[in-house]
């Protein structure tokens, strides 16, 4: 049962209120108007009625005077429900009617007048009289008048209907007002306690939804289309996390082995330093993978753009590929360098830089074109067979491509599967065939971060046979790199002049 | 080696003392201070080769200490040691006044040879000579002309800036970083021996044909050009 404080606190049985009070004030307003309206009425009828009589009196005064006249008004008294007469000499007398008091005063102006009144029969009465005065020759007054006792019992009728609606629709308020809150209170409350589970740590609770698509439900809705998202993201963050801890923890436990290993052991100083060689070898390891970490995290993050300065690609490129050559070279490799200049990318160097040595990087370790065994005839081992090895080429192109910059790098290696493709750019993500060889597969991740740092993207193509990865990148706007080159024209041109 | 005073400001009392004691090993010279101001005094009225400042110190912060002695005009070479080791860290590092910066965790034998590369640079007015000289090895750096035993090498631009480079700090031990960052410019891993090849090519011309070798790989540290005669 849900306490009634907290009923009457909800935002509906609130407004319900405030609903309720206004349609009262309405129904007031309504019942005046009509009240208003029918009074005017009832009056407009007791001047036609005042009006009709004394067009009857006035004949019978024109033809018999005013004896007539009281005489008339003497019969018409005496008849049940008559309207009121009141016939007066100059000097105030009555001389015939059925009005015993009138206020003073009354019948000393002609016209319509409402006024309290008293009869023979009744002076307690509370009675008002619409009536009309007429003054006659010889300072005679003749007063017609008509009670308004019926006008009052329909003001006191429409008061009555007025009391009655407003506590009918007091109640009436204020229970569908409870009726709606307690039923919005009940789906709040069922989402809150939700809410409260997810909190508590229930990722796979929902909120509940009624199925009547009204404004709550698609509330509902939309928090649990949150929710789930919530839940994906927690789900990858969590995997990512299990990838760190186990990919730091294997080197962390070759680490200690190694360390252990030379304490058991009895060995001479040459030993030791072996093994604490080792040790720090393993250990550099270590920090390398966590410098790779921060700084995919730092790229993920989104870095300082402030820090972001417009450079040449193509030459940090060539730069690179400058780098590795010599390495290349020792693997038996060519780098096949086609680099547009001036391609201009607005970006972090440094990390760009980096990206591109991952991706050579891997060229040359993975990028070994596969072996031609078939082709190699069995009796001459090892030396015969390589010639007819296609070659290991690697090779890298920048280039612009519309308002795109691309940076491709490309081996004849095995290549890796579509079905393997998107999963490379996850952390330490490493294929069969890689496990073997040192690396710490972080080299992809973290191109994939930079390339999105720079509003850009990663693909992984076929090369046919092999890998060609492809990093598209905005070029810069070149309005700010013309401004200098064309100063530089404008004075070479003087120079020459 | 001659003999360098060297101040280690750096709140973290082991790693002080563990920098202390290893530089005492190798002859030189170095005390501590474990909070900024306390560095700052010293290094002020010092007379330090070189200055080794952490960049999260109490009551000063390494950048800000740095600034102040270099509004002070103090000169002292200050190598800034820090957790943060990301590019922009670094580049930030530099700009306060810093003249290298080494990201922690370091390995002894690569802070050594950067105060060594440091204390060398002074004095700063000095200028620079145009033509090394190591036993018969030649490099003129206005001809970009490499002899030795009078027999021209012709070199790539980037192995004559190599062998600059190595010639510059001749007798000390240059490490892999250094090399990458002073030749190539680049602050990141390069994760292979890229640097090694280059150094073993070069190594193939000045060294191969001649008597005695110049450029030493010094293990698990770097590469020394020294003429081992002397």
């Amino acid at each position: 049962m849900i306490a009634l404080g907290k009923l009457f606190r909800t935002t509906a049985f609130k407004l319900s209120l405030a609903f309720l009070a206004l349609s009262a004030v309405a129904a007031g307003l309504v019942l005046s108007i009509v009240a208003f309206e029918v009074t005017a009425l009832v009056d407009d009828e007791n001047r036609q009625t005042i009006a009709a009589e004394a067009d009857g009196l006035s004949e019978q005064y024109e033809q018999g005077g005013i004896r007539r006249l009281g005489h008339v008004i003497e019969q018409r008294t005496r008849e049940p429900g008559s309207s009121l007469y009141l016939l007066t000499n100059f000097a105030g007398e009555t001389l015939a009617g059925n009005i015993e008091r009138l206020p003073a005063g009354v019948l000393d102006k002609p016209g319509f007048i409402e006024t309290p009144y008293e009869t023979a029969d009744d002076s307690t009465a509370d009675r008002r009289a619409l009536a009309r005065i007429f003054v006659l020759p010889g300072g005679f007054r003749l007063l017609v008048g008509h009670d308004l006792r019926d006008r009052a019992r329909i003001g006191a009728v429409m008061v009555r209907a007025l009391a009655i609606s407003l506590i009918c629709l007091a109640a009436l308020g204020a229970l569908g007002g409870l009726f709606v809150a307690r039923r919005v209170l009940r789906r709040i409350d069922g989402m809150s306690n939700a809410s409260r589970a997810i909190m508590a740590g229930d990722m796979s609770e929902r909120l509940p939804v009624s199925g009547s698509g009204d404004e709550l439900d698609r509330l509902a809705e939309n928090l649990n289309d949150m929710l789930t998202r919530i839940g994906a993201l927690m789900v990858s963050l969590r995997e990512v996390s299990d990838n760190i801890a186990h990919d730091l923890r294997t080197p962390l436990t070759r680490l200690r082995n190694h360390a252990e290993a030379a304490l058991r052991q009895e060995g001479d100083s040459k030993a030791y330093r072996a093994a604490l060689e080792r040790t720090i070898e393993e250990s550099d390891g270590l920090i390398r993978i966590f410098n790779a970490l921060l700084m995919i995290a730092r790229a993920e993050a989104g870095a300082d753009r402030s820090a972001l300065i417009d450079f040449d690609v193509g030459e940090a490129a060539r730069g690179v590929v400058e780098l590795y050559e010599p390495a290349a070279d020792d693997v038996g490799a060519t780098l096949k360098a086609d680099i547009e200049s001036g391609v201009i990318v607005r970006g972090n160097r440094e990390l760009l830089g980096q990206s591109i040595a991952n991706l050579l990087d891997n060229a040359l370790k993975y990028g070994a074109p596969e072996p031609v065994l078939a082709l190699a005839p069995p009796t001459a081992p090892g030396e015969e067979a390589r010639p007819a090895a296609p070659l290991r080429d690697v090779e890298i192109v920048v280039r612009r491509a519309g308002e795109m910059v691309e940076i491709v790098v490309a081996d004849h290696g095995p290549g890796i599967d579509a079905a393997d493709r998107s999963r490379v750019f996850d952390r330490f993500v490493r294929l069969e065939g890689a496990r073997s060889r040192p690396g710490s597969g972080l080299g992809l991740s973290l191109a994939a971060a930079v390339a999105h740092l720079h509003g850009g993207a990663v693909r992984l193509e076929d090369n046919v046979p092999g890998l060609r990865v492809v990093i598209s990148l905005p070029a810069a706007r070149p309005a700010s790199l013309r401004e200098p080159a064309r100063k530089a024209q404008a004075a070479s041109a003087t120079a020459l002049s | 080696m001659s003999s360098m005073r060297i101040l280690i400001i750096e709140d973290d009392r082991d790693a002080a003392a563990y920098l202390v004691k290893a530089f005492r090993e190798v002859g030189h010279v170095a005390d501590h201070a474990a909070d900024g101001v306390t560095g700052y005094d010293l290094a002020r009225e010092g007379g330090y080769d070189v200055a080794i400042v952490d960049r999260m110190l109490p009551k000063m912060d390494g950048l800000s200490l740095i600034g102040a002695l270099r509004a002070q005009n103090v000169d002292t070479p200050t190598l800034i040691l820090s957790a943060l080791g990301q590019v922009d860290d670094r580049v930030k590092g530099l700009r306060a006044g810093g003249d290298d910066y080494l990201a922690k965790p370091y390995a002894f034998s690569e802070l050594l040879a950067r105060v060594d590369a440091l204390a060398r640079r002074r004095p700063k007015g000095a200028s620079e000579e145009t033509v090394y000289r190591l036993a018969d090895l030649e490099l003129d750096r206005l001809s970009h002309k490499v002899t030795r035993s009078g027999v021209e090498i012709a070199l790539q631009p980037r192995e004559f800036r190599l062998l600059e480079y190595l010639l510059q700090h001749a007798g000390k031990v240059v490490t892999r970083t250094m090399l990458l960052e002073s030749v190539w410019d680049y602050h990141f891993d390069p994760q292979t021996n890229v640097i090694d090849v280059h150094v073993s090519r070069l190594r193939a011309k000045i060294d191969k044909d001649f008597d005695p070798p110049l450029l030493h790989t010094v293990r698990g540290a770097g590469y020394m050009i020294r003429d081992s005669a002397r």
